[in-house]
């Protein structure tokens, strides 16, 4: 059964309500039975708030009969990745330890969100903490790719691709620490955008690996990302890591004509697009197939594309894993039950035997890279770990803003493989590593990357990446809005 | 006899703060109620971030120029890692350079403080870092039943407030010198106004004693400055006992028992804690220019020692009665604002030293402002010192004149006006007033043989004319005495 509001963009919900043509209401009202229809299936919210949503609707409707202003995004429907604090509405991060906690703020992304109308449907699945690339480490199980429903959604951000997918939101924020936004985006068929470092304030996310995650917006299209980003970004007093220049200015790109785009990309110098060649070459054929259509498509389009290579990319992983454990293991320390958490009673305990019965709760992954993190950081590892991650990180930063000065943009896939099945990888840690590393890459140098839907392979949908200097993602998103014209792929999917 | 090496670990809290070090709740936690003082930053709620207060490394770069310390180019933050309630986020935002780096990323580095004329502290190390919460232990009345009743209550108030630790190397080798210097440092924070020493708990002070090749023991927990010197006193002794029946001394962390004046071992097992020290990464590197050093030494506030040249200098003060001024910055503003008033620092000097310091328990002050236990300021002295200069009363009345002051605020020449210190001391001018009343009154007097009530009748002629100035007491005894001689 189709419906009028199904793959809405956020411009034309925008448009339908200010315009009266429906209400605010009534696609709230067509969201939750979206939600009540598909979310036993795909399990993509850990929680619905339908009544507050309701309401919210209400409100805006009456302030289009009062003839009163409303925000730019009023009456668009995100879900939230569980891991960004939302006032009075439960943040579990997909863990017991935080079972039960109501967050007192709101993460700021959420503060400008709500600012400019967005209403806020629920809270979206991940694996616990966002550590883990499939979204099968969440207390409340995994979510299920909504193209097949045997296959894994990607991780850590699983619920806010899969609710993107399939219809649940309009729109939906998440998380990419390591490859968490883009990886589930590439699984699902969306777009999912990795800001550059300090573009988006983290204050309110929870913490995971402070030095390298970022929010990022997931969305049916790339224009829909670049206004969530546009409302999201910027300098944040309570992030010290924000930026504080301005570089958030997006043109909205879905009104331009591509032939206009493509001559303002060449407008100072011309635009050129590398290949990374070998990395590509690396991945399953299923996926570098559709790499080499994308690029092809792009030199279609008469912009410069060749091959280029990262020498760097082997110490990617290990650089990756080896930092994001080690802040990990001191965010997490806090979860010991003293403040916030889970029913257990302390009476007859000690500090000591408390802190290891409450901290014993966390999920096998999160303890795995607790161990790691404590490990590395240790006197006598140190150096040995730690600060040689740190070194490889700075390499590899220094590799991509060399190649930067030649190249605008670099291509690579989002993950080598496609979407594996449910249970496939979950005994085997680094084979399930493996799956972030080429997103890894943009964390480490603290890059802009965007995964974008190119095909798909067996009925699983196959993303490609870009990747952009600093503060480049203006052009990031206009070679994606090319991209996503010439391959037109589907977003949305309606198969169960 | 083997050498005796200390070295000191001074806490202090930045009280002068508006704000805590990461988070704008009010750096005054004090006198609140438990959990108010809190916010999701400082309270450690998930996906909050530590927001920097930039004044606060301003006041902790203040002190490190004072106590002459090298200065990093770029300063950093670093997590301590350990579980202990006290800490909202089980980490302690700090400065941390691995040992053996020559890089300097602390408020300050290599200082050294002369704390009195040819002995001289190094200064290790200045950082800056984050204060934890406050452990309550309740121990319930029927403390007799174990410890199954007992439990510890957690106060966040204080959590996040402004902390810089001074550490010194081992130089002091007696614990007299400790008091000295520890005297020295509040002196000195007094005078950098970044440190209400007298609000209890703002300095606190852990120590570490070594003798002659001897392993070096920590104390800890001890409350005040005043114990420093005791529990060092006794650690010594112990060690040197221990030395004596040719028993090792440990390497090993005691706690000083207040109410016993011993330092005990710890009763958690002593294990090499591992803090898993690494940089902060919510706090980006921050840069201090050579400029920002410059304009905050030309901005500092004079320190201790140039004020005691000064005023031996600039008032001929003795290098003792100096001394004895600037120790506390209020009393040195006190002789500085009365000299304005009148110029002779002798004397007004000398007034504060040797009279107006005994009415001071600097005890008792709990971090209250001079004038809110003794209520006097530079005109009471000034006018005081001056009127003795004038002969105006002599030294012993104007001691009285002080005591009252202090008491009651009054000027002194008000307290004069109506005292009766004036009355007693000039009871030659009470015979003349009471002559004059007899010459006027000759009637009553010839009375007096019939009529007792005579004497009263002519005493309130003489404080009628007097507008009551005089003794009362007195006058009528001269009174019936001059009577007596009419008979
Ligand atoms: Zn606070």
């Amino acid at each position: 059964m189709t419906n009028r509001f199904q793959n809405y963009s956020i411009r034309q919900i925008h448009n339908g309500i200010k315009n009266e043509e429906f209400t605010s209401e009534e696609y709230v009202s067509y969201i939750i039975d979206r939600i009540e229809k598909k979310d036993e299936k795909i399990n993509a919210f850990i929680t619905v708030d339908k009544e507050k949503a309701l309401e919210n609707a209400k409100n805006i409707d009456k302030k289009i009969r009062d003839k009163e202003k409303i925000g730019i995004l009023a009456g668009v429907v995100m879900g939230i990745k569980d891991n960004i604090s939302t006032i009075d509405l439960k943040t579990t991060c997909a863990s017991l330890m935080l079972s039960d906690y109501y967050p007192p703020y709101d993460a700021t992304v959420v503060k400008r969100l709500k600012e400019n109308g967005v209403i806020i449907i629920g809270k979206l699945n991940m694996d616990e903490f966002g550590m883990g690339s499939t979204t099968e480490y969440s207390i409340i199980g995994p979510t299920k790719n909504p193209w097949n429903l045997d296959y894994v959604a990607g991780g850590s951000s699983g619920g806010s691709a899969a609710s993107v997918a399939s219809g649940e939101c309009t729109a939906s924020l998440g998380s990419d620490t390591g490859g968490s936004v883009r990886c589930p985006a590439s699984f699902c068929s969306v777009v999912g955008l990795k800001p550059t470092y300090g573009l988006v304030s983290r204050y309110g996310l929870v913490s995971y690996a402070n030095s390298l995650e970022q929010i990022g917006p997931v969305g049916r299209s790339v224009s829909d990302v670049s206004t969530l980003l546009k409302i999201i970004s910027g300098y944040d007093e309570k992030d010290n890591t924000t930026i504080s220049s301005d570089y958030t200015e997006y043109d909205d790109l879905d009104l331009k004509e591509t032939d206009q785009i493509i001559s303002d990309l060449n407008k100072n110098k011309p635009f050129k697009i590398g290949l990374l060649q070998d990395l590509t070459n690396k991945a399953d054929k299923e996926v570098s197939q559709y790499v080499y259509r994308s690029i092809d498509l792009l030199k279609e389009n008469h912009l410069e594309c060749d091959e280029t290579d990262i020498n760097s990319t082997e110490y990617a992983l290990p650089s990756y894993y080896t930092i994001a454990s080690a802040e990990a293991s001191s965010n997490l320390a806090r979860y010991d039950n003293i403040r916030y958490g889970f029913e257990l009673n302390p009476e007859g305990y000690e500090w000591n035997s408390y802190y290891s019965d409450s901290r014993s709760r966390f999920g096998s992954e999160v303890k795995r890279r607790i161990f790691v993190g404590t490990y590395v950081l240790s006197s006598g590892y140190y150096g040995k770990y730690y600060m040689k991650a740190q070194k490889a990180k700075s390499m590899i930063k220094h590799e991509l803003k060399t190649l930067f000065q030649e190249y605008d943009i670099l291509v690579l896939p989002t993950v080598p493989i496609l979407p594996f099945k449910i249970g496939e990888k979950i005994d085997d840690p680094l084979k399930m590593y493996l799956t972030d590393i080429y997103t890894v890459i943009a964390n480490l140098a603290g890059i802009p990357a965007i995964s974008l839907p190119v095909g798909f392979s067996g009925g699983l949908p196959v993303g490609i990446q870009l990747m952009a200097d600093e503060f480049k993602e203006k052009n990031l998103l206009a070679v994606s809005t090319i991209l996503e014209r010439m391959v037109n792929i589907k977003k949305y999917a309606d198969v169960f | 006899m083997s050498k005796v090496r200390i070295g000191l670990e001074i806490h202090c809290q930045l009280t002068q703060l508006k704000s805590k070090l990461f988070c704008s709740c009010i750096a005054n936690y004090r006198n609140r109620d438990p959990n108010t003082n809190i916010c999701p930053v400082c309270y450690g709620l998930p996906g909050s971030l530590p927001v920097l207060n930039k004044k606060a490394i301003e006041y902790a770069c203040m002190i490190a120029i004072a106590l002459g310390c090298d200065m990093p180019k770029n300063l950093t933050f670093a997590r301590k890692n350990y579980f202990y309630p006290d800490l909202p986020k089980n980490f302690q935002i700090t400065q941390y350079d691995s040992p053996g780096s020559d890089n300097n990323t602390c408020i300050g580095k290599s200082g050294k403080l002369e704390y009195i004329s040819d002995k001289t502290v190094r200064i290790k190390r200045i950082q800056l870092e984050e204060d934890p919460g406050r452990l309550v232990h309740e121990i319930p009345a029927s403390q007799s039943g174990g410890n199954s009743l007992a439990y510890t209550l957690i106060d966040y108030n204080r959590a996040g407030v402004a902390l810089v630790e001074i550490v010194t190397e081992p130089d002091f080798n007696d614990p007299k010198e400790v008091r000295l210097f520890l005297n020295k440092i509040t002196s000195i924070l007094e005078y950098l106004n970044v440190c209400n020493t007298n609000l209890e708990g703002s300095v606190r002070c852990d120590a570490n004693v070594s003798i002659g090749a001897g392993k070096k023991v920590e104390i800890k927990n001890v409350g005040s400055f005043k114990d420093v010197e005791k529990a060092l006193s006794y650690e010594i002794t112990r060690q040197k006992t221990m030395g004596l029946h040719e028993i090792e001394v440990k390497g090993e962390t005691r706690h000083w028992d207040d109410k016993r004046k011993i330092t005990k071992q710890s009763r958690s097992k002593e294990e090499e804690e591992d803090y898993r020290y690494f940089p902060e990464p919510d706090i980006p590197i921050i840069k201090i220019e050579n400029e920002f050093i410059l304009n905050l030494s030309s901005k500092m506030p004079e320190l201790p020692d140039q004020r005691r040249k000064r005023f031996i200098e600039n008032y001929q003060l003795s290098e003792h009665v100096s001394e004895v001024l600037i120790n506390h910055k209020e009393i040195a503003d006190l002789f500085e604002k009365a000299v304005k008033i009148y110029q002779s620092p002798k004397s007004i000097s000398n007034w504060i030293v040797s009279d107006l310091m005994g009415f001071i328990d600097y005890e008792s002050l709990e971090g209250k402002p001079l004038n809110e236990i003794i209520k006097i300021d530079e005109k009471h002295i000034a006018e005081l010192a001056r009127l003795v200069d004038e002969n105006k009363i002599n030294r012993t009345v104007a001691k009285k004149i002080l005591t009252q002051i202090v008491n009651s605020g009054e000027m002194p020449t008000r307290i004069i006006d109506r005292s009766e210190l004036t009355k007693i001391g000039d009871s030659k001018t009470i015979l003349e007033f009471i002559e004059q009343v007899f010459m006027s009154e000759k009637n009553a007097i010839n009375d007096a043989n019939k009529n007792p009530n005579v004497a009263n009748f002519l005493l309130g002629k003489v404080m009628q004319k007097t507008k009551g100035n005089i003794d009362p007491k007195k006058a009528l005894e001269i009174i019936k005495k001059k009577l007596e001689e009419h008979k």
